[in-house]
């Protein structure tokens, strides 16, 4: 499997340089001027004093709410999976809000927290809330029973049943979840900087078409997005390399 | 009495699986319990562990009246119940968590010896076969000092190799550390070179059909008259003719 992810590195930096490559001289080619060219991409972004900062607003913001989700869904998660009965009265209400985009909430958000940080924020607790609570809650349900009978059996209660039965058991389906609710929290983060900040990269995208059609930043700030969210992706993969949870990625080998 | 079993019958919604048992077993022998697939014979190895209440009749071991699991007895599943986020010792060492340090490396040191994991100590369950799994698991089980040992079909999992040689650990284990055992399989010839005495039950409901004594000692010829004279009885008493 290991060689295997070596030769697909390779391959993969080849395909990305080909594809830049066509970019380049695409571009060239006919001469567009709504559409910048990589050179002129890397060349703006360099020129952009406020780069870094922006880059650290938006993770700054990623990492308040995001946290906060982890922090607030596993116990939440917890708890509706071990209660079937508290599960059974909140199923609706989370199967409602579930489908409503995080983005629906803007206008709220802005009444609720004003022109600030809170607001995109509790955009992308709300957006990584869910998926947390879902994953840790199935999760739970999922755990076999033999495990549970042989901590009662070993006279745990019910306390120490959860922290050291059923949380080790439903750790990597959560890891599963962090990595899903990541991913959406990303997403929201850039729409939620188009409102209520003047900072962030959501921020750059749309002030540098509205400042001065500045399509070379359009473009950098998209790229620096998903290159921060392959990069972070990459990091919340590698607990499940962990000693503790690899029993459950390892299957069959 | 270690263990009574006083009129037990138990219905799972209007089938009834068990019909009036009555079983008792003493301090230090090996019981096995056997039927065909369905006759409750699990059912009976759950109530005897307080993880199930009899609808009718009780179950009391040392004279108390089993409520609820215990410690003192532990259940062993098939080799699919040790904790796979857990290593041999920390598995072995799951249920301590009322002893002291190091009383508690102590006995994890004596039972990865005594189930001849030594070696496997930092190793995860993942890495081991399904016969040292099992093995582990009766470490977990016997490291918290039980007086009675439940085995439902604990050997049904593995290969017939691993599993003859199972049963020989089982009963060198057994023999140095003197647990009660109530031991659950199908396998006729299972429970005649293991057990004192072997619990015939019938199929669904389960009713005891016949007590068997296996009056052969340890470590036992399965070629001896004597051996194949109770195996052939059984196989009677079930009503299988024996040939294949």
């Amino acid at each position: 499997m290991r060689d295997e992810g070596r030769g697909t590195r390779y391959e993969s930096i080849l395909v990305t340089a080909v594809l830049v490559a066509l970019w380049h001289f695409a571009v060239m080619a006919t001469g567009t001027k709504i559409f910048p060219s990589p050179v002129a991409v890397l060349r703006g972004l360099n020129d952009l004093p406020h780069l870094g900062a922006y880059t650290r607003d938006s993770l700054f913001r990623v990492a308040c709410g995001y946290g906060a989700a982890v922090l607030l869904g596993i116990p939440v998660g917890l708890a509706l999976g071990w209660f079937s009965s508290a599960a059974r009265a909140a199923n609706p209400l989370i199967q409602m809000l579930r489908p409503i985009s995080p983005l629906a909430w803007m206008p709220l958000s802005v009444i609720w927290f004003g022109v600030s940080n809170l607001a995109p924020i509790f955009l992308i607790f709300l957006a990584s809330f869910f998926p947390v609570v879902l994953a840790t809650m199935n999760g739970v349900r999922n755990v076999p029973p033999v495990y549970v009978q042989a901590g009662r059996n070993f006279g745990l209660s019910t306390g120490a049943l959860i922290a050291r039965v059923i949380f080790p058991a439903v750790l990597p389906r959560i890891l599963v979840g962090l990595r899903i609710a990541f991913g959406v929290a990303w997403l929201v983060l850039v729409a939620a900087e188009m409102i209520a900040v003047d900072s962030g990269l959501g921020y750059l995208i749309i002030d540098a078409r509205n400042a001065g059609k500045r399509y070379d930043l359009v473009v950098g700030g998209m790229l620096l997005i998903g290159a921060i969210g392959l990069v972070l992706d990459a990091l919340i993969r590698r607990t499940e390399k962990l000693k503790f949870v690899r029993w459950a990625f390892t299957e069959g080998r | 009495m270690k263990v009574l079993f006083r009129d037990i019958s138990h219905d799972f919604g209007s089938v009834r699986v068990l019909d009036d048992i009555n079983l008792s077993v003493v301090a230090g022998e090996f019981v096995c319990i056997l039927g065909p697939s369905g006759c409750g014979k699990s059912t009976l190895l759950n109530i005897a562990g307080g993880f199930v209440a009899p609808m009718e009749g009780e179950v009391s071991i040392d004279g108390e009246k089993v409520s609820g699991p215990d410690p003192r007895r532990i259940f062993v599943f098939q080799e699919r119940g040790v904790f796979p986020w857990l290593t041999v010792e920390e598995n072995i060492g799951f249920g301590l968590f009322r002893q002291g340090e190091k009383e508690k490396r102590e006995r994890i040191a004596h039972y990865v010896q005594l189930v001849g994991l030594k070696g496997f100590e930092k190793s995860y369950p993942r890495e081991l076969s399904g016969g040292m799994k099992q093995r582990l698991e009766v470490a977990r089980a016997l490291a918290v000092d039980p007086d009675v040992l439940y085995l439902d079909e604990p050997f049904g999992a593995l290969d017939s190799i691993t599993r003859l040689q199972m049963r020989r650990e089982l009963l060198r284990i057994w023999q140095a550390e003197r647990k009660t055992i109530l031991f659950v399989t199908h396998d006729i010839e299972e429970s005649v070179q293991l057990a004192d005495r072997v619990v015939v039950l019938s199929a669904r409901p389960g009713r005891v059909r016949r007590v068997v004594d296996i009056d052969i000692p340890h470590p036992r010829d399965l070629s001896d008259p004597r051996y194949i004279a109770l195996r052939d009885e059984i196989f009677g008493e079930i009503g299988l003719a024996h040939q294949v």
